[in-house]
């Protein structure tokens, strides 16, 4: 045996003998976890897709994000309003609606408290011709939706050249099962 | 539209905002950070029994970039549930790394809620390790949860070039068909899946997702 073997073997037989040594003492030794202690300060939130972004003006995108969602149309609504009408000008005519029935004031309002709401008894999607607004599934083609609600009018058939971004499904089919979102390219 | 219409339209419009996406980067102070939420979806389990919550972070990643994509341990990822319909939130799922796992916290009854929140360690705790690039998921189970880690397609799509011109005023519509903007694009992703009964069992939900970040 080479010196620097012997060197290693008498390195290794040390290091088990100081690891049976705290083997040996299991009662005292405290489990390593990792810390999590601190206060954590929000950033960034989210509830429904693109609400920010679309009806948020620049300088107020920070505020939004951090506005708790129940102080969110109080603080925002108007803001809302004035940002539909903008986009959708049939919106200013007076009694003008989307195809929820929904007015500028009331849709802005729903807008305005950016959360999603989901359903625990069937079906969740963001809308599949039946059911709205009970989650918002994967394959949902949820901008599409917004243009619609946004451009198309009561029937969903106005301003048909912006509301419907033809880009119908994503570009990897999703899977069936967890984690559902499909592998990175 | 007439004229003076499209005018006030297009003025408006540029005033308000570029749109960038669902929610990738949609603000200065966290744009395409680590706390830079991506997207948010909540949907029924292959089992129905079970609802399914996705956050997904640092958008538009090219195959290279997201090789070396990380999680950020200083930031944590909460899923927020209000199960009373007053838009506060009534339980959280708390998700946040440490070398190399994904630790989530919850469903739990947080002590405050709000902007800021701490982490109730001594509540139900599941954990799995982050899956690398190119691995295989690593899907965790415990405690009748499952949870996920890392990199995935970005799920989101959407002819963004195309609105980015109608919004510039140089296209007066959509293309047909549309060209998607995120294809070939990954994120990281947070997904955890747990029994209705943990978060109201029946009726509504609102949920909504959150990016705090360790002061």
């Amino acid at each position: 045996m080479k010196l620097k073997n012997i060197k290693l073997f008498a390195f290794a037989s040390l290091a088990f003998t100081i690891i049976s040594c705290s083997d040996d003492n299991d009662s005292t030794m405290v489990p390593i976890t990792p810390n999590f202690s601190g206060t954590y300060v929000q950033q960034d939130q989210m509830g429904r897709p693109a609400i920010n972004t679309v009806f948020v003006n620049s300088d107020k995108k920070d505020e939004f994000n951090t506005t708790i969602p129940s102080e969110q149309g109080a603080a925002f609504q108007a803001m809302f309003e004035t940002n539909l009408k903008a986009l959708s000008p049939a919106y200013a005519n007076m009694g003008d609606k989307n195809a929820l029935g929904l007015d500028t004031a009331a849709f802005s309002g729903v807008l305005a408290t950016d959360v999603l709401s989901v359903s625990l008894d069937g079906t969740t999607t963001f809308y599949d011709g039946t059911n709205v607004l009970t989650g918002r599934a994967l394959a949902d083609d949820v901008i599409t939706v917004e243009l619609l609600l946004i451009f198309g009018g009561e029937d969903f058939t106005e301003n048909p050249s912006l509301s419907d971004d033809h880009v119908d499904a994503n570009d990897k089919n999703f899977l069936s099962s967890f984690p559902y979102l499909a592998s990175p390219w | 539209m007439r004229n003076t219409k499209l005018t006030k339209f297009l003025f408006v419009i540029s005033a308000i905002t570029v749109l960038i996406a669902a929610d990738h980067i949609d603000a200065p102070a966290v744009s395409g950070g680590t706390s830079d939420i991506t997207d948010f979806y909540a949907f029924q389990g292959e089992d129905t029994n079970n609802i399914v919550f996705v956050a997904n972070i640092k958008g538009l990643l090219s195959p290279s970039e997201t090789m070396n994509a990380t999680f950020d341990e200083n930031t944590m990822i909460e899923f927020n549930i209000d199960t009373n319909g007053d838009s506060i939130e009534d339980l959280v799922i708390q998700a946040t790394p440490r070398d190399g796992e994904m630790y989530f916290f919850g469903p739990y009854a947080p002590s405050s809620t709000g902007l800021n929140s701490t982490i109730d360690t001594s509540v139900t705790l599941s954990k799995v390790a982050i899956t690398k690039y190119g691995q295989e998921p690593i899907i965790g189970m415990e405690n009748n949860m499952k949870c996920f880690a890392g990199p995935r397609d970005d799920p989101f799509f959407m002819d963004f070039a195309r609105y980015g011109e109608i919004i510039a005023g140089n296209a007066s519509g959509f293309n047909n068909p549309g060209s998607d903007t995120f294809a070939g694009t990954n994120v990281l992703s947070i997904v955890v899946e747990v029994p209705k009964s943990m978060i109201g069992g029946t009726g509504t939900i609102n949920t909504w997702v959150e990016s705090k970040v360790r002061s």
